[in-house]
C-alpha cells in the first residue's frame, strides 16, 4: 500500500478520541497527519502551563479550551481532516451519543476511574466498537516495558504498571510513545481490510 | 481446576471460585479493575457472585492513572 492508497482508505474513516490531554492530543495529531477523514474529539478542560511538558499545545494557547485548541492545531497540520469538537465532560451517557458512529475509539483520559468508565460503557453499549486504551505512561526511560495487548475488542497500550505520582510525572517522551502506539493500533485496524 | 489468568495458565485446588476469591488468593488489591471472564465483562458488584470454572479465560486489567 503506498501513501496515496493509505490516504484513500483513511479518508472515509472516523476515529473518536475521548480526552484531549497527553494521550489524546498526540494521538489525534498523528492520525491527522496520516489523513484519517474525521476525528471526533471531546474534553472540558483548559490548557495550563503544566500541560505543555507533554500535550500538543503551544504556550500562547494557555487559558484556552483544550478541545478547540486541538482542533485549531489539527487544522494547521492537515486542513482536510474534519474535526468534530465537543466541550463536555464525558460520561457513560454522552460517550454513546458522541462516539457511536466511530470505526475505533481511543481512550485518552488521565484518571483510572474514567478509563474504567469508558471500558465498561463501550463494552455494554457499543460492543462491536474497538477501543484502544492507554495504561501506564508515567516517568521516563524503561522503553521495553511499554507494550500492546488485545483482549477481545479492547486494545491496551502502556506499561500497565506505573501510576502518575508527584515523583513520577507524565512526560512528553513516554506519553508520546503510548499515544503514538495507540494511533499505530488504530491504523492497523483501519487498514486491515 | 486449570484456568488462564491474564494469558498465563494457572492451577487452583478448588473446582469453582468466585472472582472475589481469586482476587484474594492472588493478593490483587487494586482499587480499580476491569475483569472479563471468557470475554464477558464482570462488574464490581458481581465479583462475589461470578463463578470461574475449569477452562475459563480470565482477564484482570489494572486501571492506572496517567495520560
Amino acid at each position: 500500500m503506498n501513501f496515496n492508497q493509505i490516504k484513500e482508505t483513511l479518508i472515509n474513516k472516523t476515529v473518536g478520541i475521548a480526552g484531549c490531554g497527553g494521550l489524546g492530543s498526540n494521538c489525534a495529531v498523528a492520525l491527522a497527519r496520516v489523513g484519517v477523514g474525521k476525528l471526533i474529539i471531546a474534553d472540558f478542560d483548559i490548557i495550563e502551563e503544566s500541560n505543555l511538558n507533554r500535550q500538543y499545545f503551544f504556550h500562547k494557547q494557555i487559558g484556552s479550551k483544550k478541545v478547540y485548541s486541538l482542533k485549531d492545531n489539527i487544522q494547521l497540520i492537515n486542513p482536510k481532516v474534519k474535526v468534530e469538537a465537543y466541550d463536555v465532560k464525558l460520561d457513560s451517557d454522552n460517550i454513546i451519543e458522541i462516539y457511536s458512529d466511530c470505526d475505533v475509539i481511543v481512550e485518552a483520559f488521565d484518571k483510572a476511574e474514567m478509563k474504567h468508565m469508558i471500558i465498561e460503557t463501550v463494552s455494554d453499549n457499543l460492543p462491536q466498537t474497538l477501543l484502544v486504551v492507554g495504561l501506564g505512561v508515567a516517568g521516563w526511560g524503561d522503553n521495553n516495558s511499554i507494550h500492546t495487548r488485545q483482549i477481545d475488542n479492547l486494545f491496551i497500550c502502556g506499561d500497565e504498571k506505573k501510576e502518575t505520582t508527584e515523583d513520577l510525572p507524565p512526560l512528553a517522551p513516554r506519553v508520546g510513545i503510548v499515544a503514538n502506539m495507540q494511533a499505530n493500533i488504530v491504523l492497523e485496524i483501519l487498514l486491515k481490510n | 481446576m486449570n484456568i488462564t489468568l491474564n494469558n498465563r495458565p494457572i492451577v487452583f485446588e478448588k473446582d469453582i471460585l468466585t472472582i472475589s476469591e481469586i482476587l484474594k488468593l492472588k493478593n490483587f488489591t487494586f482499587k480499580m479493575m476491569v475483569i472479563k471472564v471468557n470475554g464477558k465483562l464482570i462488574k464490581k458488584g458481581q465479583y462475589h457472585l461470578a463463578e470461574v470454572v475449569n477452562g475459563d479465560d480470565v482477564q484482570m486489567i489494572h486501571m492506572i492513572s496517567g495520560g
